[in-house]
């Protein structure tokens, strides 16, 4: 084998090892079932509900920004079948639990303590929200929080979904 | 081509192939945001302290001519 060859080889090596990894959970993708991984508090069902999934961590500036946005969704939405779920990815219990014991959240929040979910689902950013149907599919996701206009798109694309008929079982 | 060689173009091949994956595979390069608690800690920023920053300034002014435009915002976590 001549040099060239070789070299030729060891390119196309270097080419496959340069692909991307596994890529974020993407519109249209199904999110996967949040009672398949270890998760520190309870898991709700999200079977049939419309649900925002937030992730999150306790040192994250916009995170800490966010969670009024989504107080104030669960207080308009969650009579109309909204489900928010905010997943933490701390490592660190105790400010997890401060976290939480400062901002008081009226909507669900669990820790993902392995990081089993987030490595999975493969978020950018934080905080990355996926907003799923009744499906259980993706339709929209939004990387960081921008204050009153995410706040907007975030309610207009909850209703959009919560207008849409439920799938036929 | 030279048959005898082959095991050790293969080899050649396989080394320089392992060594460049290290290079350029973002999975063992980088950070992942869920990752960043330590870099977003207050102990990474770089004007954690008011003296040291003073200091910093005062040089920059006294012996560049230069003042201002060193802030930015936040620490390293990487949010927004």
């Amino acid at each position: 084998m001549s040099l060239r060859s070789t070299l030729a080889l060891a390119l196309l090596g270097w080419v496959a090892a340069a692909l991307p990894a596994r890529a974020e959970l993407a519109v249209g993708d199904t999110f996967p079932t949040l009672d398949a991984f270890h998760l520190d508090g309870v898991a709700p069902e999200t079977t049939g509900r419309v649900t925002l999934v937030d992730f999150w961590a306790s040192w994250c500036s916009p995170c800490k920004d966010s969670f009024p946005a989504y107080a104030q969704l669960h207080r308009e939405l969650a009579p109309k079948g909204l489900l928010i779920v905010g997943v933490s990815v701390d490592d660190n219990a105790a400010r997890y639990a401060a976290f939480v014991k400062s901002l008081a959240p009226p909507f669900t929040v669990v820790r993902d303590e392995r990081h089993d979910l987030v490595e999975r689902v493969r978020v950018e950013a934080m905080p990355t929200c996926f907003l799923l149907d009744r499906s259980g599919r993706v339709r929209y996701v939004h990387h960081g929080f921008h204050g009153a206009e995410s706040a907007r798109a975030f309610q207009q694309e909850i209703e959009t979904l919560l207008a849409e008929p439920a799938p036929h079982p | 081509m030279n048959l005898r060689r082959l095991p050790l173009a293969l080899a050649l091949a396989v080394l320089a192939t392992a060594a460049f994956t290290g290079c350029t595979s973002t999975k063992l390069v980088r950070v992942q945001p869920w990752q960043r608690a330590t870099l977003a800690d207050y102990t990474m920023r770089p004007d954690r302290d008011p003296l040291a920053t003073t200091m910093s300034e005062h040089i920059y002014f006294s012996r560049e001519a230069a003042s201002g435009g060193r802030g930015v915002g936040g620490s390293g976590c990487g949010c927004n």
